[in-house]
């Protein structure tokens, strides 16, 4: 873990744009250097304040310092930025617990699981929900150091590790608005969902093969170029694609609040971390 | 320029789009088999290939965004190094479509582009 920390603070400190401090902050919360991780999170939400990941976990550090009525806010404004966000989802529901809200810490709950089906942390603690307070209290607690074993699985906002591994880690809309495919239509990384939560992703994945191919063919044949985005806005959202390397294709996309100028700094800024997931798989 | 089929309210619809600065040319395309309906397109840009491929382009488009669940293409626009080509699908069928330059003026050609699709619908 030290070493996490020393390699993550080297990374963050030749990169300090890099979405890198999200980890670095993590890896801190978890050795229970609060006050750095705290110092770390602060930093990284004055780079990205529209990022999501980044006041989720703000809002974790600052659980652990009991400061809950700031947590709080800063969950609040991670799910408005993505309505949708679980660790938020989660957080949301530890506070309300915290004030015997059950109500409402299982709406939170069940908000969540829809989400996130897959999520076991979100079903157990659903489930504690129904069976006592007390117990999702500490399965949502993200300052509960002592629970068993499988009330720790369950705990949201602490024990959800950014996957180094996944394309778009740390990204706003990482698993539901973002998707990276290769030149027959694959996916590479990333996940679509629909309003409904409905997952979509191998449906547009399949429509969207050939797109990069044809988009380029038109570039060519009017003598525009290399083609570097195309933007489409729809009656219900937007979407934006671009292409990262030579042989994919990302696409990006968001409802009709978010204006399109404001997607295509979304749809740059994902396609830089894919371009540098591409670069490591070789 | 070139121009066909200027006639009536179609011409008029072509007219204010390349009226905007930095719009090389307009046309109206049958989005169902690609054929152009009418053009007033800058010499040396191949109308019917363009007609085609936009028409692909938008038919994609389409199924991928409404798989998505955000409804039907209201405006796209494809963004190149040295110009763009900007569609805007009307509810008769048609395609309204300008190839600009770079440095074009996106919002306003969009709003020529709505215009001459409520002129054709």
């Amino acid at each position: 873990m030290a070493d996490d920390v020393k390699a993550l603070s080297s990374q963050l400190a030749q990169d300090p744009d890099s979405l890198v401090f999200l980890r670095l902050g993590e890896a801190l919360r978890h050795k229970g250097q609060l006050d750095a991780a705290y110092r770390v999170a602060v930093t990284g939400l004055e780079r990205h304040p529209h990022l999501a990941d980044a006041h989720d976990l703000y809002a974790r550090i600052l659980a652990d310092k009991h400061d809950y009525e700031r947590a709080f806010d800063e969950w609040d404004m991670a799910l408005r930025i993505a309505p949708a966000h679980v660790g938020a989802l989660k957080g949301l529901a530890f506070l309300y617990f915290k004030i015997g809200d059950v109500q409402q810490a299982a709406a939170h709950l069940e908000a969540a699981q829809q989400a996130a089906p897959d999520d076991p942390g979100v079903a157990q603690a659903l489930a504690l929900a129904r069976g006592g307070a007390t117990e999702v209290e500490r399965a949502a607690d993200p300052a509960a150091e002592a629970e068993p074993a499988t009330v720790q699985e369950s705990l949201a906002p602490a024990a959800q590790p950014l996957e180094e591994a996944r394309v778009f880690a740390g990204l706003e809309g990482a698993e539901e608005g973002l998707l990276l495919l290769d030149g027959s239509g694959r996916v590479l990384g990333g996940a679509l969902k629909d309003s409904a939560g409905q997952d979509v992703t191998d449906a547009v994945a399949a429509y969207l093969a050939g797109v990069s191919h044809e988009a380029a063919r038109t570039a060519k044949l009017l003598g525009l170029g290399d083609w570097s985005g195309l933007a489409a806005e729809g009656k219900l959202g937007h979407v934006h694609l671009t292409s990262p390397s030579a042989d994919a294709l990302l696409l990006v996309v968001r409802d009709r609040a978010v204006p399109m100028g404001r997607l295509a700094i979304i749809a740059q800024r994902a396609a830089a971390a894919a371009r540098r997931w591409l670069e490591e798989q070789g | 320029m070139t121009a066909e089929s200027p006639g009536g309210g179609y011409g008029r619809a072509l007219d204010l789009i390349t009226r905007v600065r930095g719009v090389r040319g307009a046309m109206l395309v049958s989005a169902d088999d690609g054929i152009v309906v009418a053009e007033q397109l800058m010499e040396g840009i191949k109308g019917p290939a363009l007609a085609a491929l936009a028409a692909s382009l938008t038919t994609r488009l389409r199924r991928a965004m409404e798989a998505a669940g955000v409804g039907v293409s209201l405006f796209w626009h494809l963004q190149a190094e040295q110009g763009a080509l900007l569609v805007v699908p009307a509810v008769s069928g048609i395609l309204v479509v300008a190839v600009a330059e770079p440095d074009v003026n996106v919002g306003l050609v969009r709003l020529e582009l709505l215009r001459g699709a409520e002129a054709v619908a």
